[in-house]
């Protein structure tokens, strides 16, 4: 006998999301086809600067991924909590992967007048959960809990590995600029002097730089669009592994409360980690349409909206 | 959850697993014989419950189910509670010589919520033991694993490990063991224990 569900996936933020990494994967093609024939008109003396970058933005973000747990940790001054030191912390987090048949993360806590939460780590195996000592103030035990399954949704997705592969373009496409402008810069140069300037070399590195730019600017918008979506996902999951979407909507406000009070200076030092928090904690100005096309979340009523959608669907009579 | 689930974040929420359930009565003589805990003829199901009307609906419904046929033989009727983390608990107490009864009753609220859409807010079901010395034990059944772990609290949460483990050595293999002890999560204050 097939159970019944009530916790149909959402089909128009999956088609959004593959739409997304579509255009992403289509950018990822274009800018290959580019640089191969690039390189095959002009001769393979670009080929070297091409082949650094791939390397170097490979190892810089194979290493980000190994080391995610370790330097968000450290970054964000937290530590490593027993279940002696935090056992309500712990009781509510057990009983989310008993839930959601998931193996435990470590948790951590770190000191911070910002009231947010993260989880990172390249598995589910080696994921760290980690909250502010603010937040466990603030929250009730609901809506702690709410943001914590936000967050075990986000390890479940494997978010940090999809991230990290979703910005390898950019990150390759950043390094090429850059070696393509000192390239010009010391490159040029050193041919003028050597008399061998075969003419081909000093627009090849100008075109170069150009795509790159192109590919750099489309794929971090793209990317920003992914990191929306999948904050959306990681709600949504959240809400239906609990089963309370007004706890998580009432954890949202009273975050996003807490963060428009303190004063930027403190908000700033966080900055870096922003992808991997529950809400962002720098907030530009919330209404304008540029700002949400390059912000890691979506707005606090986008959110809340998707929430009132899981309620509806969880209340459903029947 | 498959390769395009994850890429997408698409959790397919899991179903919980209800048949291993039957294997208790049988360690239950087993663990007797073995360590001398009997049933203390209380037990209890444990899930977390949904925000809404539809929820609350199931919920009465269940229990009225379990006073009608505790009330048939004469045994106490279920009691709700709620824990500290949100959770509700179903506590169906009988007599301690019937522990297949029991497991019956818990088996009748589980398929309750799974028959109405709820299964995965299934958290586990306990069922008490007790031995001479009055030492406290549960056995903890997993729904989302299908397995069992026991707990043995003592005062001031603190778990009795040696006794947890002596006890799985001693029903050894009647009952599914979860064999991740990472996730023999402790239930301080559960009630029915």
């Amino acid at each position: 006998m097939a159970a019944r569900t009530r916790y149909a996936p959402d089909r128009g933020l999956t088609a959004r999301m593959t739409a997304t990494m579509f255009l992403l994967g289509l950018v990822f093609v274009a800018f290959v086809a580019l640089i191969v024939g690039l390189m095959s008109h002009y001769g393979a003396s670009s080929a070297l600067i091409v082949f650094v970058a791939v390397v170097v933005g490979g190892g810089f973000a194979i290493g980000s991924l190994f080391y995610s747990d370790k330097i968000a940790l450290r970054t964000a001054g937290a530590v490593e909590v027993t279940p002696e030191q935090a056992p309500e912390l712990h009781g509510v987090v057990d009983r989310l992967c008993a839930l959601a048949d998931m193996p435990k993360p470590r948790v951590a806590i770190a000191r911070s007048p910002i009231p947010n939460a993260f989880a990172t780590g390249r598995s589910a195996d080696k994921a760290v959960l980690c909250v502010t000592d603010s937040l466990l103030a603030r929250l009730n035990k609901d809506e702690l809990e709410g943001v914590i399954a936000h967050e075990m949704s986000h390890v479940a997705h494997k978010d940090v590995q999809v991230m990290t592969i979703a910005s390898f373009l950019a990150i390759i496409a950043a390094l090429l600029i850059r070696f393509s402008f000192y390239g010009e810069l010391f490159g040029g140069g050193g041919r003028g002097r050597g008399g061998n300037n075969n003419g081909g070399a000093l627009p090849i590195l100008a075109i170069l730089m150009l795509v790159s730019i192109v590919v750099y600017a489309i794929s971090f918008l793209l990317i920003r669009m992914l990191s929306r979506y999948r904050e959306l996902a990681a709600d949504r999951s959240g809400a239906l592994l609990t089963g309370q979407p007004s706890a998580l909507k009432s954890a949202l406000i009273k975050v996003s409360e807490g963060m428009n009070r303190i004063p930027t200076r403190d908000l700033r030092a966080a900055e870096p980690l922003n992808a991997f928090f529950f809400a962002p904690a720098m907030r530009l100005n919330a209404r304008s349409s540029l700002s949400t096309i390059f912000s890691t979340h979506p707005s606090l009523e986008r959110r809340l909206e998707e929430l009132d959608k899981v309620q509806q669907q969880l209340s459903k009579a029947g | 959850m498959g390769f395009l689930d994850t890429l997408l974040g698409r959790t397919k929420p899991v179903q919980p697993k209800l048949d291993d359930l039957f294997a208790l009565p049988s360690a239950a003589i087993t663990l007797e014989a073995g360590a001398g805990f009997t049933p203390t003829g209380s037990g209890s199901v444990c899930f977390r419950p949904v925000e809404g009307r539809s929820f609350a609906d199931v919920q009465k419904d269940v229990t009225d189910l379990l006073d009608m046929s505790a009330g048939q033989e004469g045994a106490l009727p279920v009691e709700v509670s709620k824990d500290d983390y949100g959770f509700t608990w179903v506590v169906d107490s009988r007599m301690s010589s019937e522990i297949d009864a029991l497991v019956t009753d818990l088996h009748a609220v589980n398929s309750a919520l799974v028959d109405n859409g709820f299964g995965p807010q299934l958290l586990c079901t306990l069922v008490a033991f007790r031995d001479a010395e009055e030492r406290r034990l549960a056995l903890i059944y997993l729904f989302k694993r299908g397995t069992f772990y026991p707990f043995a609290p003592l005062a001031g949460e603190k778990r009795d490990n040696a006794l947890e483990l002596q006890v799985k050595g001693a029903i050894g293999p009647d009952l599914k063991w979860e064999q991740d002890l990472g996730r023999w999560f402790p239930v301080w204050g559960a009630p029915g224990l």
